[in-house]
């Protein structure tokens, strides 16, 4: 291949090495990404990549694994390096912990997680058939909208949005964690755009034909084309909402979720750092669960273009 | 099916989000104008009217400045370090790997990983008693009694943005990996053949093709980057006294300060918090601006490029077979009067070559 195709795609600098490479006349080894099998260093590296993915949790375990004496014993290094019994006696005492319900915490995330989820894929799904397959008046205009509403930074609204759930008397209320993300943009765009492709117009005309109502039209033909969309949808809105902290921060008080059980921890066991770690793990495991069972999904979402949810 | 199904479905059917967002999302933007400009409480709700007493309020704290301060470090210390390790992970995950989906999902655990839970982990392994401080101490790197990750105002921003690296690295490499596989294949074996290195390769095939998801990575950083609010909230345990970003306030984030304002233990600021609100949506969207300025100049290739239009293919696969027939009539011309098929032969293979060799690069652009 001539070093001018090198200079039209890769620039100016790659052919200038390139015909140096060549007058010197030593041979390159080949690097086409989709054949050649990659060398053990490859796969160090990956291998650290992962320790330090699992390092964390798995810190948070060892941790939780070991008496307060063992952890001030091991300074600089892991107090140990495989789980003991201790750690499951640590979770009955944050299961039992007087100042906060561990169990109530979890299903007021579970709740808030499963309800915005199955609503945002809902309605995601049904905004997306009516803007990617029905034809109505300014309907550009109102899916430009709605991607032009993405662009808006969060933090403006806290204060007012906190005004107004005082009014509504939603503070300490599960509605104020669920009511106001039933649906988000992010899913109306990500509904849409799928359906495009994924849903042929030849359907939905037969299904009108046949004399099926739009509602019966999205309910039988729509819903089940979106379905590998919206399972990645509904994936990415359970997690974002599990791990929110900010919001439920400002709105709740007694009531906790999930990651409000963490500030709880160091009021309730105060010194014990093995009894905090084990809660820590403890908040954070439920998620892992779901990763292992769905991390594959996770993967192939965020690859064709999911954002956090 | 009846007219009105066909007439008024379609609004039914997006009026879900437009409704939730006119109450959650266009009225709160409004309604924080009102906020800004009144003396606010929580219990007691609106009181007086005060201009924008609010905001000259917020822009004489110095705690503000301290907080924005804070903030842009921190971005910068969880920002660079991300968007240098995503790509090289992406480009070691462009390769044909064994067990491809296992390293895919082991980058992407951090992300399913709760902050707040990262916070609390960090922070105990920046502690004083932790993984770090005392082999630090022991290599003679380090004085301090305490740990300096807390104590030091640059310290504390590092690790805060170590955590910031952890959550974002894998998932954004996923994404830029997503990109790179979509670089035609055919340039990197093209640059081979001209002797590139892969080193040579990433930087001037890779990284120009990506340019546009490069882009797109940065801007949800830097939207992202800049509201840390739950890692500095926990890094000391939020509890007795803490949460509130170190004693001298070494790491508190404009979030954070907001949060504060608003919410803290003995402050009751609303007006104020609602200020900082409008300010700091500001001061986003002009370092958007400024990213995805600066993202696409870096990102796009050094030399001039040369287009590539039906024209100029043109002019090349003219110019090559002009050069082609000029050979051949030079061919022609100085050879012995052809006496033999042979001699006809190698001309057509000659003038063949190269020709044959322009196509395929009209063809492949």
């Amino acid at each position: 291949m001539s070093t001018g195709f090198i200079e039209n795609t890769a620039g100016a600098g790659a052919a200038r090495y390139a015909r140096k490479r060549a007058a010197q006349g030593r041979p390159v080894r080949s690097h086409n990404p989709s054949t050649r099998r990659p060398g053990w260093v490859t796969y160090v590296v990956l291998a650290v990549v992962v320790a330090v993915s699992i390092f964390p949790l798995y810190a948070s375990a060892m941790y939780g694994s070991s008496t307060t004496q063992e952890i001030s014993r091991s300074v600089g290094t892991l107090p140990r390096f495989f789980p003991t019994l201790t750690l499951l006696e640590n979770f009955g005492e944050v299961f039992s912990a007087s100042q906060f319900s561990f169990w109530m915490a979890f299903l007021n995330s579970l709740l808030v997680a499963v309800v915005v989820s199955a609503s945002t894929v809902f309605f995601s799904t049904l905004a997306g058939f009516a803007f990617s397959k029905l034809t109505f008046r300014g309907r550009q205009a109102l899916y430009l909208t709605v991607i032009a509403t993405l662009a808006i930074p969060a933090q403006i609204g806290t204060i007012p949005m906190f005004v107004m759930m005082n009014d509504f008397g939603w503070i300490d209320s599960l509605l104020a964690l669920t009511v106001p993300t039933l649906v988000g943009a992010f899913g109306v765009f990500w509904m849409t755009q799928y359906l495009q492709e994924a849903l042929p117009f030849e359907l939905v005309e037969a299904a009108r034909v046949d004399g099926a109502s739009l509602f019966r039209t999205f309910w039988s033909i729509a819903m089940p084309a979106a379905r590998p969309a919206a399972a990645t949808l509904a994936l990415f809105t359970f997690v974002g909402s599990w791990n929110s902290f900010f919001w439920p921060a400002v709105v709740m008080r007694s009531q906790l979720t999930m990651p409000l059980v963490i500030p709880q921890l160091q009021g309730a066991f105060t010194s014990d750092t093995g009894l905090v770690m084990s809660g820590v793990f403890l908040v954070a495991a439920p998620l892992l669960v779901v990763f292992v069972l769905a991390g594959k999904q996770l993967v192939t979402g965020v690859m064709a273009g999911a954002v956090k949810g | 099916m009846s007219r009105w199904d066909i007439k008024l479905s379609p609004y039914l059917y997006i009026s879900p989000f437009f409704v939730l967002f006119a109450v959650f999302g266009a009225f709160p933007l409004l309604f924080n104008v009102v906020v800004a400009a009144h003396d606010w409480h929580r219990r007691a709700g609106m009181g007086d009217f005060v201009g924008l007493d609010n905001f000259t309020w917020v822009l004489r704290q110095p705690l503000f400045w301290r907080s924005l301060e804070n903030t842009f470090s921190i971005f910068l210390w969880g920002g660079i370090p991300q968007l240098v390790l995503a790509l090289f992970i992406a480009a070691v995950l462009d390769q044909n790997l064994r067990a491809r989906t296992f390293w895919r999902m082991s980058v992407l655990l951090p992300f399913v990983v709760m902050p707040v839970a990262t916070a609390m982990i960090f922070g105990q392994v920046f502690g004083q008693f932790g993984l770090l401080v005392p082999n630090l101490q022991e290599m003679g790197l380090l004085t301090h009694v305490d740990s300096p990750f807390f104590q030091d105002r640059l310290l504390s921003h590092v690790a805060i943005g170590s955590m910031v690296v952890f959550r974002w690295t894998g998932y954004n490499a996923l994404i830029l990996l997503a990109a790179m596989q979509a670089v035609p294949r055919e340039l990197y074996e093209a640059s081979t053949v001209d002797g590139a290195s892969r080193v040579r390769q990433f930087f001037s095939v890779t990284l120009p093709s990506i340019r546009p998801t490069m882009i797109f990575v940065v801007l949800t950083m830097t939207i992202g980057g800049l509201q840390v609010f739950d890692e500095a909230r926990m890094y000391d345990g939020g509890g007795t006294g803490g949460g509130h970003g170190g004693a001298d306030h070494q790491w508190t984030t404009v979030v954070l300060y907001l949060y504060d304002l608003g919410f803290g233990d003995w402050q009751d600021r609303l007006g104020q918090a609602a200020a900082v609100g409008w300010i700091f949506a500001v001061v986003i969207g002009f370092f958007s601006l400024v990213n995805f300025l600066l993202t696409r100049s870096i990102s796009s290739s050094r030399g001039p490029r040369v287009r590539i239009s039906k024209k100029t293919t043109d002019a090349v696969i003219a110019r090559a077979r002009a050069a082609a027939e000029e050979s051949r009539r030079q061919a022609a011309a100085t050879a012995e009067p052809p006496t033999a098929t042979s001699g006809a032969d190698d001309d057509a293979g000659a003038a063949g070559v190269p020709r044959a060799d322009v196509t395929k690069e009209g063809a492949r652009r």
